[in-house]
């Protein structure tokens, strides 16, 4: 080290090595960089790999871990309960998406267009977002009381309608899920239109009201094409976040009954922490990779088929 | 929007004053407001009922107005006989040390990868990125099974809140929203700073943390916000119920307490985040607003 150093300083010419590094700042800039790399690398980079290790052994903790090649997509790819679950969490998207994708968008024009406190309004869409989730889904569960007394059926009996059995039956649960899950998250959903919408060139609007254009019209060719870039975002990370549902079906259902409401994530977690008797890591992690590698090639398909769509 | 931007929006002021649109957009908007309070508002307005009314109310007819009077005692009970008052303070420690954790890392960071910029700064960055691409699903197995048994160290940090504190730090949306209010700094401050003298921890401390009370601010509102929310992670790793927070025990009380003190018990676990929202509404939602416009 010492001899690098006087040739370079003979050639005068400064060279980089571990010192000069270290007295030009190098040192210091990693004592910076060290939260970040320790938590990450301990809590998000290295699991990410552990994952694939994981996923192609065999372990439980007790005994020293096995490599089993593939046997564990294997494993998953056969149980009954696979079918089941990815079936579901498509019903959970699909619906979720047609109850919560257009809402938002509707509240969101309209609210653009109130002149005066329009606080009122993003606050009160945005608050249930707020609500602890588990404190929406037990309070939910509440209301979905199947009885004539719960808090729904009471209202749906001022109209005449029900006692419905809601979460306790296999057609119901899914949509009754959907309902809460859709009234915890649209707010959040709002605002970002609400933010999008701030951006919209209103020079076009004053021109098509020039020419006479109506209202639904200068929504439909002014509006939307402008909010198409942030509407297919919103419709990705919608998806992405629907496929990993699992509170809802976790607290409201346990995924019953009879397996109606049983998703992907809570097969993951059943797999790995649902057996008292030691879990089934290898399960859990390969299902959970099949999930990322899935929503993956999903959200690359999904970016190729709609990007001359989004930037024309 | 304030008088200025009037006429700015889809409707044209011409358009604005004709009665039909006027009528027909009042009548939307007012609709809109029914809507967004009783879907809004009502379910918590019926939990805040619920948890001040005699359970047997409650069950008989949920959406009658106190027939029998109030039940104050459901609170205290809920605060005292069910330990809501410990495990709200539990709540309390976590969202603190998750705040900590997160602020530290983030600003750090941040600092490291936009103003001292080294030269394998675009790695770093590129493997932050990454994360934010990856489902949190695949992280859920590998990190508990690191908390049971960590490698080098053979201790188990389960019931310990490190456990729930440090992974809560691992958050790249966090350091790229710090990052990019760095980046948007004027550079000529620093040069300045770096003139008259000033070594690294000088400009982290005295110029740039300073400067950065906006951006702090919204990763903090929102950092203890997703504390307070947190569910899965808790359950997973603390398993004494004497050191849960409210949100993993609300679910185990449910079965145990009468449906008042339930109620009462999760309306207290509401009240921070509500208070937290009216306060800072407009960072609330301008933070929201920015995190459409980043994942955009």
């Amino acid at each position: 080290m010492t001899s690098r150093r006087g040739l370079s300083r003979v050639q005068a010419v400064p060279r980089r090595t571990p010192v000069t590094w270290a007295r030009g700042g190098g040192l210091t800039t990693l004592l910076f960089l060290l939260p970040l790399l320790f938590v990450f690398g301990a809590f998000s980079w290295y699991p990410i790999v552990r994952t694939v290790i994981m996923s192609l052994q065999h372990t439980n903790l007790v005994q020293p871990a096995r490599w089993v090649g593939f046997q564990n997509f294997e494993r998953v790819w056969h149980d009954p309960l696979f079918p089941i679950a990815v079936r579901n969490t498509a019903y959970f998207a699909g619906l979720a998406l047609v109850f919560g994708y257009p809402i938002p968008l509707v509240a969101a024009v309209l609210m653009s267009e109130v002149r005066k406190r329009r606080g009122i309004y993003s606050g009160l869409a945005y608050l249930p977002v707020v609500i602890p989730p588990v404190v929406a889904v037990l309070l939910w569960k509440t209301f979905y009381d199947a009885s004539s007394t719960g808090a729904f059926n009471t209202i749906l009996g001022w109209v005449h309608l029900g006692p419905y059995p809601w979460l306790q039956s296999q057609q119901w649960a899914m949509p009754s899920l959907v309902l809460e899950s859709t009234w915890a998250n649209a707010g959040g959903t709002v605002i970002i239109y609400l933010a999008a919408l701030t951006g919209v060139q209103t020079e076009l609007y004053e021109a098509a009201s020039v020419d006479g254009a109506g209202l639904l019209r200068k929504v439909w060719h002014i509006t939307l094409p402008q909010l198409r870039g942030i509407l297919l975002v919103t419709m990705i990370l919608q998806i992405i976040g629907t496929a990993q549902v699992f509170l809802e079906p976790y607290l409201f259902t346990s995924g019953g009954p009879a397996n109606a409401t049983l998703t992907v994530l809570l097969l993951i977690y059943n797999y790995a922490f649902g057996n008292s008797l030691g879990g089934d890591y290898g399960n859990a992690t390969a299902l959970s990779l099949m999930l990322a590698g899935f929503l993956t090639l999903f959200s690359l398909f999904y970016l190729r088929a709609t990007r001359s769509w989004s930037t024309r | 929007m304030n008088d200025d931007d009037f006429g700015r929006g889809i409707i044209s002021q011409a358009e604005w004053h004709r009665p039909s649109v006027r009528w027909g957009i009042g009548t939307a908007q007012v609709l809109l407001l029914v809507g967004l309070v009783i879907g809004g508002l009502g379910p918590i307005l019926l939990l805040a009922k619920g948890a001040i009314t005699p359970t047997i109310d409650t069950i008989t007819s949920p959406m009658s107005f106190f027939p029998h009077g109030a039940a104050w005692s459901n609170l205290r009970e809920a605060w005292t006989t069910v330990h809501v008052g410990r495990y709200f303070w539990n709540t309390v420690v976590l969202a603190f040390g998750s705040w900590g954790v997160q602020i530290v890392v983030a600003t750090t960071g941040g600092f490291a990868l936009s103003v001292l910029r080294p030269k394998y700064a675009r790695v770093i960055n590129a493997l932050l990125l990454g994360t934010l691409f990856i489902p949190t699903v695949v992280l859920l197995v590998p990190l508990y099974i690191e908390i049971v048994r960590p490698p080098l160290i053979h201790h188990s940090f389960i019931d310990s809140y490190w456990a729930v504190w440090l992974p809560a730090g691992a958050s790249a949306f966090n350091v790229v929203l710090v990052k990019r209010f760095f980046d948007n700094l004027p550079r000529e401050i620093f040069e300045a700073a770096r003139i008259d003298g000033a070594g690294p921890f000088r400009l982290f401390w005295s110029v740039v943390l300073p400067m950065s009370k906006p951006i702090v601010g919204v990763v903090s509102i929102f950092a203890v916000l997703a504390s307070w929310k947190d569910f899965l992670w808790p359950l997973l790793v603390l398993t004494n119920p004497n050191e849960q927070p409210l949100s993993v025990r609300l679910p185990s009380i449910e079965s145990q307490t009468s449906l008042g003190v339930f109620l009462a018990a999760m309306f207290i676990a509401c009240l921070v985040p509500i208070a937290g929202f009216l306060v800072f509404q407009r960072s609330f939602l301008r933070g929201s607003g920015l995190g459409g416009a980043l994942k955009g």
